[in-house]
């Protein structure tokens, strides 16, 4: 998925010279996942650059340049510091076009990598796409496949609108085929129907749509057949597809990496209430990480993070 | 300087006096919410002719007419009307307009120090030779965000002026119980920045040293820092009755009043009396027709509420 990501870049920054990189370690270094490898190479270190360990001013100078008509993809090396830079994604790149009454434009990238699973302990390992979730203005994209990835990155950059862009850390490694059309996007605020079923209907994304769609595997050999949509943008979240499996299947299930207390389950399990209330057969359930900062130790970690078992399990107590 | 030249950053001052004043009675009418900053008695810091970028912080009634902007849309802006420069949607502590290449006011405090730095990036990468000026507070140099920017600004070779408008107190604090140094200007040491101070109460001050700051980054030797020494004769926003100084040292600072201050200094190049009355005179007309334009213009329609959210639909 890293070659993806890379590709994506490449081919937009080939296409626009007003598209710049910056980061720590992005530049000859590639980036911490080798992300940005192969741009400074190509298209030196006045459009690819490295930056000072300071996350506010990253996203800061970003989004200046941006309000000045460049369009900055900027690395924050983990979603973990991207807290050092909270003021500026959501009080400054998130409001900048609206609280001046529109003269401002902001295209801007914020790309950062997620989640937990590499014994990274607590401050290192967190999923809190959601907090970023929160704020209109901002748009949030989470991709669960390379090909998705690479099209959805490319959508990222073309938007003029900032988007936070998030990658799961275990995922850079992961194979696939992708698109080698340059002009292939996806639209960002669509989620996708990633496996078809009739009898429960499974909402995740990111890693945890792969997660989901090996606890269908085994279900299918029991005869249940799960239906499950990747939600692919966090912001605009796209619910259309989820009430129409709801309607059809009648249960669902939340699948999410992160913390179940205020997480995406809540608000997607509140919105198939307030919508689809007729057609509930049974409550819906959530599957989420354990209430805990994420311990180091690998068997605490794993019993920590949704597992396909999990996922298994709570499509069994909808059934 | 000519005497058009005088005569124009006077009148410049006069009307960000007078607007700041009827700012003032307006919002203890109730018809300006939110907090209000004023800028009286750092008028001369602000005053010079458009040109570069520019960007502030909240208290940036003056500045932004420094920049150009008229009077009416910031009045309009004051009251929360839809001819407001930002369409009533950001109010006394984000004003901005972009045809001035006014990038606006901010209200979180050091923030756009950040922001400074990206606009003096893309127009060095776009191949502008832009200046990038950016206004903030003694307080503000004390946030982290100061300490990045300064260093990134001088990684890269910016071109961003650092003016630091140094009023003496940070909300009720004065400087020596905020900041290690005292001359915040030392700051800029620690990043190899060079810097000056002026007097901000002497509009020729500011300029001179402004322009040699300006032409220094001009000529791509990358970024500045001006320490100018100032005073705010109002409380930090509208209702501050705090105790933290004393009438002592307001009247003090007052002897020093940037407008009164360059009268005979205008008076020497040649200007009469009668000429800085007329100034007088029609800038307070000036203010009436902002006030007018305010007070008769609509507020915004409940369809702007959700309009420029994103800049593509959803
Ligand atoms: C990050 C942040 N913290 C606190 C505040 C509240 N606040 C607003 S202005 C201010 C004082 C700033 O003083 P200074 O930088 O000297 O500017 P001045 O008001 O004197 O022009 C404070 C603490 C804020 N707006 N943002
Ligand atoms: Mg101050």
């Amino acid at each position: 998925m890293s070659k993806a990501l890379a590709q994506a870049m490449y081919e937009e920054m080939e296409r626009d010279p007003n598209i710049v990189v910056l980061g720590e370690e992005v530049g000859a270094q590639g980036g911490t996942y080798g992300v940005t490898a192969g741009l400074f190479e190509k298209f030196g270190k006045d459009r690819v650059r490295d930056t000072p360990i300071s996350e506010g001013v990253i996203v800061g100078a970003a989004v200046g340049a941006a309000m000045n008509g460049l369009r900055p993809v900027a690395e924050i090396m983990g979603i973990n510091f991207a807290f050092l830079a909270m003021d500026q994604i959501v009080n400054h790149a998130a409001k900048i076009h609206s609280m001046f009454g529109g003269q401002f434009k902001c295209p801007l990238v914020v790309r950062t990598t997620s989640g937990g699973g590499k014994q990274l302990a607590a401050t290192h390992s967190q999923t809190p796409d959601v907090i970023f979730a929160h704020f209109p203005g901002l748009k949030v994209v989470a991709p669960s496949t390379p090909a998705e990835a690479k099209a959805l990155l490319k959508a990222s950059i073309r938007s003029d609108d900032p988007v936070f862009f998030i990658e799961h850390s275990t995922m850079y490694s992961e194979r696939g085929e992708v698109s080698d059309d340059p002009n292939f996007l996806l639209p960002i605020g669509k989620s996708d129907i990633k496996r078809k079923g009739k009898d429960v209907t499974i909402v995740t994304y990111s890693k945890m749509v792969s997660v989901s769609l090996k606890a269908a595997a085994e279900l299918e050999k029991e005869g249940i057949e799960v239906e499950i949509i990747d939600l692919r943008s966090l912001r605009p979240l796209d619910l259309d597809p989820v009430f129409e499996s709801f309607k059809k299947t009648n249960r669902a299930v939340i699948v999410e990496e992160g913390w179940k207390t205020f997480g995406i389950g809540s608000e997607v399990a509140t919105r198939i209430y307030e919508e689809c209330f007729d057609y509930l057969d049974a409550p819906i359930e959530r599957v989420a990480q354990k209430e805990v900062p994420l311990p180091y130790s690998a068997e605490l970690e794993r019993a920590a993070i949704p597992q396909v078992k999990d996922v298994i399990a709570a499509v069994k107590k909808v059934l | 300087m000519t005497k058009e030249d005088y005569l124009e950053l006077y009148k410049q001052m006069v009307i960000i006096r007078l607007i700041e004043e009827k700012c003032e009675e307006l919002y203890q009418k109730s018809k300006i919410g939110g907090f209000m900053h004023l800028y009286i008695g750092q008028e001369a810091i602000s005053a010079r002719k458009p040109q570069d970028n520019v960007i502030t912080a909240y208290r940036d009634h003056g500045i932004a007419i420094a920049c150009g902007m008229d009077p009416k849309p910031l009045m309009a802006e004051m009251l929360g009307k839809v001819t407001g420069c930002c369409k009533g949607k950001g109010g006394s502590m984000h004003l901005a307009d972009i045809n001035l290449r006014f990038w606006g006011g901010h209200a979180i405090v050091g923030a756009h120090l950040a922001l400074a730095t990206g606009l003096a990036w893309a127009d060095k990468q776009k191949g502008s030779d832009g200046v990038t000026l950016c206004f903030f507070g003694d307080g503000a140099s004390n946030i982290g965000y100061f300490h990045e920017s300064l260093n990134l600004a001088a990684v890269w070779k910016l071109p961003v002026l650092f003016i630091c408008e140094n009023n003496h107190y940070g909300m009720w604090t004065p400087v020596e119980d905020a900041s290690a140094v005292t001359d915040i200007r030392k700051k800029a040491l620690g990043y190899d920045i060079p810097s000056d101070v002026c007097d901000g109460m002497d509009l020729l001050a500011v300029r001179k040293a402004s322009e040699k700051a300006i032409a220094h980054i001009r000529s791509g030797k990358g970024p500045f820092f001006l320490e100018v020494m100032t005073y705010r004769y109002r409380g930090h926003s509208m209702g501050d009755q705090r105790p933290y100084r004393t009438a002592d040292e307001i009247k003090e600072w007052q002897t020093k009043d940037p407008i009164g201050k360059f009268e005979p200094v205008m008076m020497k190049k040649g200007i009469t009396k009668e000429q800085i009355e007329s100034i007088h005179a029609e800038s307070a007309k000036v203010v009436e027709e902002a006030v007018r334009f305010a007070e008769e213009s609509p507020f915004p329609p409940m369809e702007e509420l959700y309009t420029d959210i994103y800049v593509e639909n959803q």
